[in-house]
């Protein structure tokens, strides 16, 4: 417990205290207030005086209540024991909390982010002499069954040598495993555990271009609007339209080695649902339970509102010391519109002046900010990482032209809306093809068309201009109906619709669909265009439509998505040939 | 912790009255030189005629001190009004034996009679469930009425708003839910818990009446704060209400249906505060605050670890003007989970109970249907009836234009669909209760008016056992 006293409280309005007689607080310092121990952190210093945001309810905090300083910002533990937990928005780990007090919260508790008495099984990989630097590996540790933990020298040691390590063993992470010797100053030492302040991006050594994607096994993801590995992307979208489904089918299928996933101000049963579903769920990769390889961090919308402010940066600070030991992390945020209002909250209470809608002038920096922690790195110890964020927008009203939305699109290069007549419909994913899109297409061109022969780009491109043709006679057809359309244009139609149907759509909760592999994905794509241009080719020869969409086997080409599973995609091609030969077959009747 | 010394201290503070307050504003008096107030503290107020009033803490410094009164602040004076701060939050006394009861929004008697003296005092305000302790829902709950069961289905445990708008039927769809609402095979240890914020007393009278009438009145409390009442009470009348929820589920093990009406009156008084209070604004002045204040009573439901008992919520808002975009229904559709919307149009059809199927949904509803709960089609048939209801209205908007007659044969088997399905499926009685069979049957007659090639959301399975042609 903290003893040393760096004021009193004047004044209390709700999560936002001010705080009088500073003595040496620091900006950003972690604080304790009261007798109940709550939580908080400085976050404007003047004239003697300070603002505290609370991260805990302050019912019963007076004026006069002392407020003790820990001299040092908020931070979050780093070190193995990560992967698994679930915490809360200032990485106390939930389970511990309901330990202490029940199925309620109760406020004033403390705990380690992770287990100080556990041991672990130390592998050294470095030995005496080896010349080491910040961000360094010098050990390994087997954390879950699919991660190894690399244990690094923190980022902000200079180079030295290694004078001492610790043989292989059982050790907790309080002990020290290794010394580092440095020339000009003090011998260091190190322990499996490290600290790192949230609201500090962690170093590398430099960015690197982005190549390859990040593969979600969502086709409309994948095919349509990829984005690339240390990629940003928004997902905005009203309530109902999907954005959780959406977060937790990447999360659950996307090739990323670490998941880090933030419930900011969502609902606790969603969380439950993921602490329910994802021990249970297999990962494609390797074959063991995802929760293996995931992190949660829950701030629901009932739990307070400061906390929530902190969970995205906890967050993507754990996502970072994972990319820096050179692993692909991906971080779900769902959703940053209410971290956003948790700004909005917090500024008001301060009684700054507002900008937009009432929020902060700065929340533009701030999800500057926040995106740009994200990326393809070259680690301190020169591996490469990444860290993608995915984050969802919950514009008020379903309105894209909101300030949270707005400055988002500013800073991300992918964009995936949601649109409401799709959820309507129950067509999920309801990522709309028309307001959707990816800057990424060029940095994984290549990595895609070496995994189709050349055809992803091209097939992506006509696919996209049918949907665009299509749009423009959907305007059409709601003027005069479709029977007005000639049969080469109602053709348009019936591709997109089938394409829609059984492309786009698909449904999270078949064992088949849920999850679609990148070949599956291309044969699929190429299936649909097959039918396209023999279709059109049938039709110039005076095919009707009726006899084309009544074959038998387009309706097999409409439900490939739940027949083929990913292990034989080579059936795809068997169902094209069919395709082509039931329609030359058809054509050959009404030729001459 | 507190030790002994400041729990006497507290006391003797608690018993110390303040007079000759500085501003009355609204509902808010605020009084300087006092001993220093923690945030949140219970004050009892006494007015220049000697009736207690309580209050709230919500702002506190060395300097002032604001408070909300909850009765009003109507004849209260400057130099005449006294201050009484209890040390603590607002509590209720939680028992029982309130169930059967008429309360108003803090929880004292309104119908005369005393109410004994509970065991727990509980803080109003509760404190946050921890994730961890929920146990994820997925009972489903028969409610007797087709278009919830079968395509917005209910769980036990679950939120789920009605979002309706001003001389819509949804009393009568609350009543009718709280009358039939059954987990089959599941015990029937039940309790409603009804809080009433800002209606008008014939609308509490119906509730009463249609509890009354179908025997369970004493299983309901009721918590009334009618549109006479101060406005202020409404602030805490739902936060009084899921505190007796609380205890009767989490501690008794009881299955608690809470039925809050009208939340768009709770959200009208906290904008009164705000504004004034002096606070920014944020949209149509409401506080920047209202998604978590909001989250902050609806998060209080669920289930959880070590109790049997469960908390349903069904709150009801009316949008204003029909707005959905409208900041109160916008704010709690992202907090819920799910809503059911009800329509105008289908209103003026008057069709009862006059609910949209297509924006309306039920998130928790995945887990809680299909095989072993529902019946095995439920899953993929009311996927169907989405897709192809959401069909018809294209049809609809498309024959606007064309005229019926030129539609395709096909979009014409939609139009039939749409109005037997609207009629059939969507409509039933006030006093009608259909089993969840019942609903899917009449289910797969609306789709028997389509083609089975458009049935693409079905299996092959599954329309061979059900789907049938209908003859016109």
């Amino acid at each position: 417990m903290p003893t040393r006293i760096i004021g009193h409280v004047k004044r209390v309005n709700g999560p936002v205290i001010t705080v009088c007689d500073i003595t040496d607080a620091e900006m950003l310092e972690l604080v304790r207030i009261g007798e109940q121990q709550l939580i908080g952190e400085v976050v404007k210093l003047f004239d003697g005086e300070a603002t505290i945001q609370v991260y805990e309810d302050a019912t019963g905090v007076k004026p006069g209540d002392n407020v003790y300083g820990s001299a040092m910002p908020l931070c979050v533990e780093l070190g193995p024991g990560i992967i698994g937990s679930i915490y809360d928005g200032i990485q106390r780990p939930l389970e511990k909390l309901e330990e202490a007090s029940g199925t309620f919260i109760a406020r004033g508790l403390t705990f380690d982010g992770i287990d100080h008495k556990k041991l672990w099984h130390f592998v050294p990989s470095v030995k005496l002499g080896d010349s080491v630097s910040g961000g360094s590996v010098i050990a390994e540790v087997q954390e879950s069954e699919t991660i190894v933990h690399k244990i690094l020298i923190e980022p902000t040691v200079g180079d030295g040598v290694i004078t001492k390590i610790a043989d292989e063993g059982d050790y907790n992470v309080d002990e020290i495993v290794a010394t580092v010797s440095q020339e000009k100053s003090k011998d260091i030492n190190v322990s499996m555990v490290q600290k790192w302040p949230i609201r500090n991006p962690r170093p590398v050594k430099k960015r690197l271009p982005f190549h390859a994607p990040l593969v979600t096994g969502l086709r409309v993801i994948d095919t349509l609007f990829p984005i690339a590995k240390g990629g940003t992307v928004a997902i905005p979208g009203g309530f109902g339209t999907g954005k959780t489904m959406t977060q937790h089918a990447i999360a659950q299928w996307c090739d990323a080695d670490i998941i880090v996933y933030i419930g900011c101000g969502e609902r606790g049963n969603e969380m439950t649902d993921v602490l329910r579903e994802f021990p249970q769920l297999v990962d494609p990769k390797t074959g063991k339970s995802l929760m293996e390889r995931t992190i949660l961090i829950a701030n629901t919308s009932n739990m307070p509102v400061s906390a929530r402010e902190a969970s995205i940066y906890t967050g993507i600070t754990i996502a970072e010391y994972y990319r820096d030991m050179g692993y692909a992390v991906a971080i779900m945020a769902d959703s940053t519109s209410r971290w956003a209002e948790a700004l909005r909250e917090l500024s008001g209470r301060m009684e700054e002046m507002p900008a937009e809608e009432g929020f902060p002038a700065y929340l533009a920096t701030r999800i500057a900010e926040f995106y740009e922690r994200a990326g393809l790195m070259e680690t301190l110890c020169d591996k490469e990482g990444s860290v993608s964020v995915i984050g969802a927008v919950s514009p008020p009203g379903g309105d894209f032209s909101e300030p949270v939305t707005m400055h988002t699109k500013r800073f991300v290069r992918c964009f995936w809306g949601l649109d409401r007549s799709l959820a309507s419909a129950r067509h999920y994913p309801a990522i709309s093809w028309t307001e959707s899109y990816s800057e990424y297409l060029q940095d994984v061109k290549s990595w895609w068309n070496e995994r189709s022969d050349d055809k992803w780009q091209s097939n992506r491109k006509e696919i996209m201009e049918l949907l665009q043709k299509e749009e423009r006679l959907q305007q059409i057809v709601k003027l005069v109906g479709a029977d007005a359309l000639p049969d080469s244009q109602n053709f348009i139609l019936e591709v997109c619709s089938l394409f829609k149907n059984a492309f786009l759509q698909q449904n999270a909760f078949d064992k088949i669909d849920r999850y679609s592999i990148v070949e599956k994905q291309t044969k699929m794509l190429s299936c649909i265009l097959t039918y396209w241009h023999k279709g059109l080719e049938a039709i110039e020869k005076g095919v009707p439509l009726v006899k084309l969409r009544r074959l038998r086997v387009v309706q097999d080409v409409a439900k490939i998505k739940f027949s083929i599973s990913n292990d034989d995609v080579q059936e795809i091609d068997k169902l094209e040939l069919k395709l082509e030969r039931s329609i030359e077959k058809l054509g050959g009747i009404y030729e001459d | 912790m507190k030790t002994n010394d400041e729990k006497i201290d507290r006391r003797l503070l608690a018993g110390r009255e303040y007079r000759g307050s500085s501003r009355i504003d609204g509902p808010l008096v605020y009084m300087r030189n006092t001993h220093p107030i923690g945030y949140g503290e219970l004050v009892e107020i006494v007015a220049p005629d000697g009736s207690r009033r309580s209050g709230q803490v919500l702002d506190t410094s060395d300097e002032v001190v604001c408070v909300q009164v909850f009765e009003g602040t109507t004849g209260l004076t400057l130099p005449k009004t006294g201050m009484h701060f209890l040390g603590h939050p607002l509590t209720l006394s939680v028992s029982e034996s309130m169930l059967g009861r008429v309360m108003n929004g803090l929880g004292k008697s309104r119908d005369g009679s005393p109410i004994a003296q509970g065991q727990f005092d509980r803080d109003v305000n509760g404190s946050p469930i921890n994730p961890t302790a929920r146990i994820y829902p997925r009972d489903f709950i028969q409610t007797g009425i087709s278009v919830i069961d079968g395509m917005t289905t209910l769980i036990q445990g679950q939120k789920l708003p009605i979002f309706s708008g001003n001389g819509m039927s949804h009393n009568q769809l609350a009543a009718q839910i709280a009358k039939q609402a059954k987990v089959r095979g599941g015990d029937s240890d039940f309790a409603i818990v009804f809080a009433a914020m800002g209606v008008k007393y014939d609308v509490a009278r119906f509730f009463i009446d249609s509890f009354e009438e179908s025997g369970v009145i004493d299983n309901v409390a009721l918590f009334l704060s009618l549109a006479d009442d101060p406005s202020i009470e409404r602030t805490i009348t739902p936060r009084t209400a899921l505190t007796l929820a609380e205890y009767l589920a989490f501690d008794l093990g009881k299955q608690v249906l809470v039925i809050m009406t009208d939340m768009t009156n709770y959200c009208e008084s906290l904008r009164e505060i705000s504004t004034l209070r002096g606070e920014i604004p944020s949209r149509k002045g409401y506080p920047g605050y209202l998604y978590s204040n909001l989250a902050e009573l609806y998060e209080r439901s669920g289930k959880v670890r070590g109790s049997k008992g469960s908390i349903t919520q069904l709150p009801i808002l009316s949008m204003p003007n029909d707005d959905i975009s409208h900041p109160i229904p916008d704010l709690t559709g992202y907090i819920t989970e799910g809503q059911i919307v009800f329509d105008r149009g289908l209103h003026s059809r008057d069709l009862y109970p006059p609910i949209n199927p297509l924006p309306s949904l039920s998130r928790l509803m995945k887990d809680g249907i299909g095989e072993g709960m529902t019946r095995e089609d439920h899953p993929h048939l009311s996927n169907q009836l989405f897709a192809s209801y959401s069909h018809v209205q294209d049809v609809r908007n498309l024959a606007s234009v064309i005229g019926e007659e030129e539609l395709t044969s096909i979009d014409k088997q939609y139009l039939k669909f749409g109005q037997f399905f609207e009629n059939n499926f969507i409509s039933q009685d006030f006093d009608e209760d259909r089993s969840i069979e019942d609903t899917l049957n009449i289910a797969w007659q609306a789709l028997g008016y389509l083609p089975s090639e458009e049935l693409q959301r079905l299996s092959e399975d599954e329309i061979d056992e059900y789907w049938q042609e209908m003859e016109d």
